[in-house]
């Protein structure tokens, strides 16, 4: 996407008929995110909640370079799969982003217009000690220091990059948060959106997409 | 490899001869006999090979050092092509009618250093900055750190321990 693509146009259907778009109204949500409440009735949320935890579907989104330890979960020494968890290709079938490792500028737009495409409940796994304060890239021009001043960060997993093993203690750790209905990052970005946003925009100078890319 | 260099002596002018290893030596070449030093070495020297395109920053002096890495690949041996420009403003003649990775470099370089290469294809397309306003970031005056302090907001209590001095404090405390 660029800039270009933002305007409004005149678009030949498959008619043959024209008609105008004008993509930030047509395209994308016009609206804030909202806060969804859990339900009244405890027993339906915890059961709710079981079934969240049990099947976290990751985007498969390697962000840096926590990826390469992504790689051998899916292999059958140590197997993601029996604890249900999944790598997804589209942030609409996903459920878990892990940020691995360090975000340059250039990926952190991208990860927020992926973060925002995913549907609720959603959580966000820091891999890593670049997320947590910038690890051994602190004092780059490129890369962020604090990831969870631009998303709404869960579970920390420590280590540079952190074994396969202390990947899957995290992922125990993010399970038993939300089984005690602790995984509230979607409601935190929708509360506090204005804040997140003024922080991304800080540093996202060349914004080229709506605000909220429902 | 010496008889290259008597040979490219006698034709250029050729300043420095730095002899790293019996197969790769460095020259030092004046900016306006550098394209024709560059292309005599594709097409009658045999280094068809670019290897890579760099810069360095010699703010002491006041100029940039051009690097361009060529490779012989039927004789092995490698020639790096030094070129001297002035840091105010560094300006270079393109090489990518030469080679077509040469563009990419010449983006690179534009982008971190700031050195135009006029006429080559997409210069100034960002490359890995987007929207950047500040000064080309590779410069030796560009402070990173106090960008990075200020820019993205760094979690308070960071401490750095230097290796040798922690491990003697701790195996030695009474010292």
């Amino acid at each position: 996407m660029s800039m270009k693509d933002l305007e409004k146009r005149m678009v030949t259907g498959p008619d043959g008929e024209q008609f105008e778009v004008d993509p930030m109204q047509d395209y994308f949500c016009q609206e804030t995110p909202k806060v969804h409440k859990a339900s009244a009735v405890k027993i339906w949320e915890d059961f709710l909640n079981w079934a969240r935890a049990e099947s976290l579907w990751i985007l498969g989104y390697g962000t840096g370079c926590g990826a390469i330890e992504m790689r051998p979960l899916m292999t059958p020494r140590f197997d993601a799969f029996r604890y249900g968890i999944q790598w997804r290709p589209t942030p609409r079938q996903s459920n878990v982003l892990v940020i691995g490792g360090y975000m340059s500028v250039k990926t952190l737009k991208r990860v927020v217009r992926s973060y925002e495409q995913m549907q609720g409940p959603k959580y966000v796994l820091g891999l890593g000690s670049c997320t947590i304060n910038g690890g051994m890239y602190y004092d780059s021009y490129n890369t962020i220091n604090r990831l969870d001043h631009y998303l709404p960060v869960d579970v920390y997993i420590t280590g540079c990059m952190p074994r396969p093993e202390s990947l899957l203690a995290g992922f125990e750790e993010l399970k038993k948060l939300i089984k005690a209905g602790k995984g509230e990052g979607q409601n935190k970005y929708a509360e506090n959106f204005e804040w997140y946003k003024a922080n991304q925009k800080k540093i996202i100078k060349h914004w080229d997409m709506p605000d909220y890319n429902w | 490899m010496k008889t290259l260099l008597k040979d490219i002596e006698e034709r250029f002018g050729i300043s420095k001869v730095v002899e790293q290893r019996p197969d790769e030596v460095f020259v030092t070449v004046k900016k306006d006999d550098a394209v024709a030093l560059i292309t005599y070495m594709k097409t009658h020297a045999g280094f068809t090979h670019l290897v890579l395109l760099t810069a360095v920053d010699w703010i002491e002096d006041g100029q940039f050092q051009l690097t361009y890495l060529l490779n012989d690949p039927t004789e092995k041996r490698d020639i790096g092509v030094r070129v001297m420009l002035d840091r105010e403003t560094p300006v270079m003649e393109s090489v990518h009618h030469l080679w077509q990775q040469a563009p990419t470099y010449q983006r690179e370089l534009k982008e971190m250093f700031g050195i135009d290469f006029p006429g080559s294809p997409r210069i100034d397309e960002p490359f890995i900055l987007e929207g950047w306003q500040d000064i080309p970031p590779y410069r030796r005056d560009f402070d990173t750190k106090k960008y990075s302090d200020e820019t993205y907001f760094p979690r308070p209590g960071r401490v750095t321990h230097d290796p040798a001095e922690y491990m003697k404090k701790k195996l030695y405390p009474e010292e």
